[in-house]
């Protein structure tokens, strides 16, 4: 059995698949991925499936040995990896021989990069899944993000060798956006009119409080509770209608929630099942991949899409991630 | 894609792969029936392209692959299945016991909450511990059950900052709610108590203490009886 042995972990590495899908009931949202784009990626070009679990690493990667070698790929931002002090190129597969080490730095671009090995991360599935729920302590390596010392198990296989690369077709398709899409949310007619031009003419500052459960976004305008006028500019806090009349719902993946401050929150990958907050909006599924790589003080703006649209662009963008052309070999 | 209306039910896309169902927009147990049997239809017959569920107090979120089906398909689908709620034979509610260990360091928030109601803190445990409380729902993090409906006379407002953390077992109540958390999360509801139960246990039968639909009553133990069960 071939392991990683973690020398330093970096900000937060956790073992992370596409997800546990199907236990919204138990209250067990489905985690996975913040960009679960680049753990696809990074798992075709070491010839595994694309849910295979993967390390995702956050801001500052970690520093890896592999005492039996393993091939491996890095994907997502540039965290300045080198393979025994030689730089070490993004999306393309790559051979450590034994008793090698990849180390890797603070980022140079967004905040997450993936370590994908041949043969997948492997973990006792908790739920089917190997993805870590952090908050709760349950699933990948021992609950936990990764520390010093840790000796994590990478499942066997025979598979050879080979120099895969990603095609440049799908760069567009990956590239940071700064405007992201959304569909409106199901409470979005309880705010008013300037507050939903606010919304959507505001630039928001991701939060550094933000993690995989939330993205917090504020707003440089921004500073009481409530909507107002100051300095005869409006305020860009988002004022609600009837948050006393909002009872608990399920919450879906990218949903805008506006709390009571009015500063918008992003429900993420590690996000609570259900809540009581009015949602704004919906980040688009083609866009949610672009949430996992936003840093704290990256700046977004929103844009509304039909659900015609936000559909479209999810067919094109899976005919894109499904094509054979995608690895280079 | 706008809303519609069928027997009381309403139809909202959430998002571009997920579709509420609203059964009113009121908490009662009749909204509560209906959101369990149109669960309990799903999980047994589940619908193909459909991924998650997310039963709440009068909705159900239901999230699905965009690639199978989209809003107006699924809403065609569930109006099949809700022609037949009223002949789902639910599984029957069991009665549970939490055991909880009142005030002190286990419920720190108890002298706050008894003096907003011009109580003795006895008499909010003896009232939060006479009534008979119904699981709406298991949402938020794993395992944590929505209880209702606390006494009208013990209806308190959540804390004006959350803490940052609680202990695991916390029980706590909120507007007309009662709860435990089962982990060590950030929470805004007040502790007024803690049971040594653990509502959340990945390597138990059911792993979660709880299931939506039982019956639960909060039995106040001292805290000797406390230490004992947590270390049994």
């Amino acid at each position: 059995m071939s392991t990683i042995q973690v020398q330093a972990p970096g900000l937060l590495t956790t073992v992370q698949d596409l997800g546990r899908q199907g236990f919204g009931p138990l209250g067990v949202s489905p985690s996975g991925a913040a960009d679960p784009i680049s753990l696809r990626l990074g798992n075709r070009l070491v010839g595994n499936h694309e849910g295979a679990a993967g390390l995702e690493m956050m801001l500052l990667g970690g520093t890896f040995i592999f005492p039996q070698g393993a091939i491996v790929a890095l994907t997502g931002s540039d965290f300045g990896a080198t393979l025994d002090d030689v730089s070490l190129n993004l999306s393309t597969s790559v051979e450590a021989r034994p008793g090698q080490t990849i180390r890797l730095g603070p980022t140079k671009s967004g905040a997450r990069c993936y370590l994908c090995v041949q043969g997948g991360i492997s973990v006792k599935p908790f739920l089917r899944s190997a993805s870590t729920h952090i908050l709760s302590g349950l699933g990948g390596f021992e609950g936990r993000p990764l520390q010093k010392g840790d000796v994590v198990r990478i499942e066997s296989s025979t598979e050879p060798f080979r120099r895969r690369t990603i095609a440049p077709a799908i760069s567009e398709h990956l590239s940071r956006r700064k405007v992201l899409r959304v569909t409106a949310g199901p409470q979005a007619d309880w705010f008013s009119e300037s507050s939903l031009r606010s919304f959507y003419a505001s630039t928001y500052r991701v939060g550094e409080q933000s993690n995989r459960m939330g993205l917090r976004l504020e707003s440089g305008l921004e500073r009481g509770l409530e909507t107002g006028l100051e300095d005869g500019r409006e305020r860009a806090a988002v004022s609600q209608r009837s948050v006393s009349h909002m009872i608990t719902e399920g919450v879906s993946l990218g949903a805008i929630q506006v709390p009571t401050g009015g500063s918008p929150i992003i429900l993420f990958v590690e996000q609570q099942t259900t809540g009581g907050y009015p949602k704004i909006a919906n980040v688009i599924s083609v866009d949610l991949h672009r949430v996992g790589q936003l840093r704290p003080r990256d700046e977004i703006r929103f844009e509304q899409v039909t659900f015609e649209a936000a559909r479209s662009l999810l067919i094109e963008q899976e005919k894109l991630l499904s094509s054979k052309e995608l690895i280079l070999e | 894609m706008q809303k519609s209306t069928t027997d009381g039910v309403r139809f909202q896309p959430a998002s571009d792969q997920s579709l509420l169902v609203y059964f009113g927009e009121q908490i009662t147990l009749r909204a509560h029936q209906r959101v369990r049997r149109l669960l309990h239809l799903l999980q047994r017959e589940p619908i193909i392209g459909v991924r998650n569920l997310n039963p709440a107090y009068c909705s159900i979120l239901i999230s699905f692959d965009a690639l199978r089906l989209h809003h107006a398909e699924l809403e065609a689908i569930l109006l099949g299945y809700l022609e037949r709620l009223d002949a789902v034979d639910l599984p029957e509610g069991r009665d549970m016991q939490v055991p909880t260990c009142y005030g002190g360091e286990s419920g720190p928030d108890l002298n706050d909450v008894a003096a907003l109601h011009g109580m003795t803190p006895g008499q909010v445990i003896e009232l939060h511990a006479s009534v008979t409380y119904t699981v709406f729902f298991l949402g938020f993090v794993p395992g944590f059950a929505y209880l209702g409906e606390l006494p009208e006379a013990l209806a308190t407002p959540r804390l004006d900052s959350p803490r940052l953390t609680t202990p695991p077992g916390s029980v706590a109540i909120a507007g007309n709610q009662t709860g435990v958390y089962p982990f060590a999360t950030p929470g805004g509801w007040r502790i007024i108590g803690r049971t040594p139960i653990a509502m959340f246990r990945p390597d138990r039968k059911a792993m979660s203490f709880l299931s939506i639909g039982d019956r639960v009553r909060f039995t106040p133990i001292s805290a000797a009886r406390f230490a004992e069960l947590e270390n049994a």
